[in-house]
């Protein structure tokens, strides 16, 4: 019997203090049927147990609890001491061995491993980027490290610095982990199902570079960005940027490795208008199960970067890895752009009392 | 360095020069047509949309009576407060036009009062009034199509004795080429009647989109808008009709790529039941469905189908291959039906209040009902009514032209309305007093020099506007009809070499050959696969749309007859590019976004 493990559907929105938000988020894309990467999740009871043996009674925790949040030096000692203990005690027997036989079950071929915050993720208060992420990790052991490297990040000097300065307490602050296969996408990077500018809910905003997206959201490469209608499938904003470095993970190595992007092309977009409305029907659909927009990430699997695999089905090379609601254009109200008027034609005559 | 002086601008309409060797073309035109010193002050631009080539001098009653008309509507008789009529000058053969504005508000206010009552009592009418609209315009096509020109014999005819008429035919001569320009007039007003209530309909849902939705296309929104059944569409589906019927009746074989229309007629009437079969059918989808002028109905040469039979006759070989190969299909009406509903039901969808969705019921609901007009005046407008005029006109011409005053019917054209009134005074004296016209050495003379003119001026490149550039444009009006933004401005300041930048009317991105048409009568060199480049796009040419993967033109904006034509083919097309043809050259490969509205030579 699992009891620290699932499969990747096994979580789902409801889960998020069991799994963390990350986790809870991806569980709940599979469920709906969306595509995601094959993986497990490491479920937060896991962290919880290791903590016993870190940080026993969580006085350490307690104390961080209670550092002002303008006390960064304060913080940086208290967090990088609580880090070191979590990396360094042992990983429960029994977490180790389920995570181990859920590894095993991917065969040789190398994963990532992605920190999964309870609180992570909320509507309310986004947490990306705070936690860690290792990407190409490869063998059990490094899997192994890699999670306790992910429970560690939940106390990064910014995470700690970020709970302070929100009142975020620590107490029941716990950190799920997700292990999935990793990707090699031709393209990756971030879509919004409503307009980053302007806020218009009619269209998908999609940015995307070559290779992993972690050039794009570690900010290495100003992306190729594309706007597609949601409604009628036009591009109706399309800018191709110069993009000079891919992120990549080589075959036998661990990790990934930044290189110059072949000449050629730097200047050519990293998707063609298919792709780009396939993704955006797919951002659609992510919208539409959860009922508000949302900022996903997504990677396009396909050949070498500028020779697209002809003959794989367009949405079968679509995998999501992240979504999470919009939050910026959620939070504010606008008024009514017009209301019913007594007459149709009111409206008319209105506009043409104004000058133009 | 002064940074003014390098600033781009456009040219004065005072510093435009004579187009060489066309020194003598204000002769042409009337004097309230040039350019006055003042004219210096305001922003003009080049209404090549109507007017793409140097008018002759006939047809600039197609610019003098639509404005006489518009203006007269909407700063007279329906009173819109913010803005009067259009001005326009002829400068090099060209039409420059300016909308007047209105910018007091006091004088906003008493306008608005007015044009409340007026424009109100038409919107909450509409159906009614554009039932009796439709009766009355048939009425104008039956009259002109009926007039006819005095044949003047030796002797006038019996009756004129025997009914005691006391009038004499050389009187009708006159009485009834006024009556075609009176007609033509009154079809301008009835044309202007709706025009700016229909469009103004069109603006308010349009910018309530752009509000709602910053980043929707023009093209979605008139997707959402636009009707199915329009009339414009009917030439072409009787095209498709003779096609499927030329198979059914065993005639296929006459229709061949090139074929001389009046070739196949003589053929098909030697072809027994299933030729007479076509032929009758041809004669009943002739009239009224071949008045489809192959312009846009402000040039006497944009001969309609049923005067120059080439253009139908060029597109029925293709229909009639695709009808033997099984390809021809029928507008799909129920399909595009469920898509323009599934479009707009899916922006209302996305709408954040129901208080904004009974607002978009109301506009769009309003933006329908008053469609059909705006889609299907031009049908009976500028091209049933026109062609008649047109060739009545041209009639008047033979009358000329047999009487020994010009060389040929044609030539007529190259008169002022007011000059053949003179000529026609001259054919009606010399009748009566039993001598020949005198018209013959004044005339002849003027008409082989105006001939001359038309053609150097031919060769002048007009600026897309003169005048100081306007610190804001935006009439929405100027920019529904014409497709004239800032945005447009600016690109006609700053031309750069190899892009040309219009209004994305209807998406997609191909690439392919281009070929530039200036003139409709070139039609014919239009192959497989190209992309059209024009400086106006024509519905009438819908025929060239079977065959073009492309269009672009000059002017045009998101509503005009070509971007609508192009959706219903799905190709794309740009539109209001300023200066397309210029730039682009047949054979040179280009790349046209229909989305981002722009058009890329790459080759």
């Amino acid at each position: 019997m699992q009891r620290f493990t699932c499969g990747t559907a096994g979580v789902g929105a409801a889960d998020a203090a069991r799994a963390g938000g990350k986790a809870a988020a991806l569980g709940e894309l599979a469920r709906a049927g969306l595509p995601v990467p094959r993986g497990f999740v490491i479920t937060a009871g896991a962290f919880l147990l290791h903590m016993d043996e870190a940080d026993p009674g969580g006085a350490a925790r307690g104390a961080l609890g209670s550092l002002a949040a303008d006390d960064l030096d304060g913080i940086a000692g208290a967090a990088a001491a609580l880090r070191a203990r979590v990396t360094a005690v042992g990983l429960p027997p029994d977490v180790a061995s389920e995570v181990a036989s859920a590894c095993a079950a991917f065969g040789a071929g190398p994963v990532a491993v992605r920190s999964s915050a309870t609180l992570e993720d909320s509507a309310e208060a986004s947490f990306a980027g705070l936690q860690d992420t290792y990407l190409a990790v490869r063998g059990t052991d490094a899997v192994l490290d890699r999670v306790r490297a992910c429970w560690a990040s939940l106390y990064n000097d910014g995470s700690v610095a970020y709970r302070r300065r929100q009142g975020i307490g620590e107490d029941g602050l716990a950190m799920g982990v997700v292990v999935q296969r990793m990707l090699n996408p031709r393209s990756a990077g971030v879509m919004f199902t409503r307009s980053p500018v302007t806020g218009d809910r009619s269209v998908v905003a999609i940015e995307g570079t070559w290779g992993l997206g972690s050039a794009l959201v570690g900010g290495e490469v100003t992306p190729d960005s594309f706007t597609v209608s949601k409604v009628t499938g036009e591009i109706t904003g399309r800018r191709v940027s110069v993009k000079l470095r891919v992120h990549s993970f080589t075959p036998n190595g661990q990790g990934i490795s930044a290189s110059p992007m072949a000449f050629p092309l730097r200047r050519t977009p990293c998707l063609t208008d298919d792709e780009a409305r396939a993704l955006a029907l797919i951002g659609r659909q992510v919208e539409d199960h959860y009922g508000a927009p949302q900022d996903i990430e997504w990677a396009l699997l396909g050949d070498s970067p500028g020779h697209p695999a002809l003959h794989a089905d367009l949405a079968d090379r679509i995998v999501l890895l992240q979504s999470r609601p919009e939050t910026v254009w959620a939070a504010r109200d606008r008024e009514p752009i017009a209301s019913p008027q007594a007459k149709a034609s009111d409206h008319v005559l209105a506009r043409f009392r104004r000058a133009l | 360095m002064d940074g003014n002086a390098s600033a781009p601008r456009f040219p004065l309409p005072s510093e435009i020069a004579d187009a060489p060797g066309a020194e003598g073309w204000r002769s042409m035109y009337p004097y309230f047509t040039r350019f006055q010193p003042d004219d210096d002050k305001r922003f003009w631009f080049y209404n090549s949309m109507h007017f793409p080539e140097p008018m002759p001098a006939f047809d600039t009653i197609t610019a003098e009576v639509p404005y006489s008309a518009i203006g007269a509507n909407t700063a007279r008789v329906f009173v819109f407060p913010t803005t009067l009529g259009i001005e326009h000058r002829i400068v090099n053969g060209r039409v420059y036009i300016t909308a007047n504005p209105v910018t007091d508000p006091d004088e906003i206010g008493r306008r608005a009062a007015v044009f409340g009552e007026r424009a109100g009592y038409y919107y909450e009418n509409w159906d009614t009034l554009y039932q009796g609209w439709k009766m009355r315009i048939k009425g104008l096509i039956d009259e002109i199509t009926s007039i006819t020109v005095p044949e003047l014999p030796e002797f006038d005819d019996a009756a004129v004795v025997t009914e005691s008429r006391g009038v004499a035919q050389n009187h009708y001569v006159r009485e009834n080429f006024h009556r075609c320009i009176d007609l033509f007039s009154v079809m301008w007003h009835h044309h202007t009647e709706f025009l700016m209530l229909g469009y103004g309909a069109y603006v308010v849902f349009f910018q309530f989109c752009k509000q709602a939705f910053p980043e929707i296309s023009d093209q979605a929104v008139a997707r959402m808008v636009a009707g199915i059944d329009v009339i414009m569409y009917r030439p072409d589906d009787e095209l498709r009709q003779l096609a499927r019927l030329a198979v059914e009746a065993g005639v296929a074989d006459l229709f061949t790529e090139g074929c001389s229309p009046q070739a196949v007629l003589a053929a098909l009437a030697e072809r027994g039941e299933g030729g007479q079969r076509w032929l009758s059918a041809f004669e009943r989808a002739r009239d009224p469905w071949f008045n489809v002028s192959t312009g846009d109905g402000f040039y006497h040469h944009h001969r309609s189908w049923a005067d120059d039979l080439t253009v139908p006759f060029a597109a029925l070989p293709r229909y009639v291959a695709q009808v033997r190969d099984g390809l021809l299909a029928d507008r799909p009406t129920e399909a595009l039906r469920a898509e323009r509903d599934r479009i707009a039901s899916s922006y209302r969808d996305l709408l954040s209040s129901e208080e904004e969705r009974a607002a978009f019921d109301q506009m769009l609901g309003l933006c329908r009902v008053v469609f059909p007009y705006v889609e299907d005046h031009k049908f009976y407008c500028e091209h049933w009514f026109t062609s008649q005029f047109f060739a009545r006109i041209r009639e008047f011409g033979a009358l000329l032209a047999r009487s020994g005053v010009l060389a040929e019917a044609e030539d007529v054209f190259q008169l002022h309305h007011t000059e053949v009134d003179q000529a026609l005074s001259d054919v009606m004296l010399a009748w009566a007093a039993g001598a020949p016209p005198v018209g013959a050495s004044h005339w002849r003379p003027i008409v082989a020099e105006r001939k001359r003119i038309l053609e150097a001026l031919r060769g002048w490149s007009p600026p897309p506007a003169l005048g100081p550039v306007p610190e804001a444009l935006n009439d929405p009006a100027v920019h529904m009809l014409w497709g004239v933004t800032q945005t447009t401005i600016e690109a006609w300041l700053r031309p750069s070499s190899d892009v040309v930048r219009g209004v994305g009317a209807s998406s997609g991105i191909v690439e392919g050959p281009a070929r530039v048409l200036t003139d409709v009568n070139q039609i014919g060199e239009i192959r497989d696969g190209e992309i059209l480049v024009c400086p106006v796009t024509a519905p009438s040419w819908a025929p060239v749309f079977g065959k073009i993967r492309a269009a672009v033109s000059d002017i045009g904006g998101s509503m005009s007859h070509a971007a609508i034509v192009a959706r219903e083919y799905g190709m794309p097309a740009v539109v209001g590019t300023g200066d397309a043809t210029k730039r682009i050259s047949t054979g040179q490969l280009v790349r046209v976004d229909g989305d981002r509205g722009i058009v890329q030579v790459i080759g």
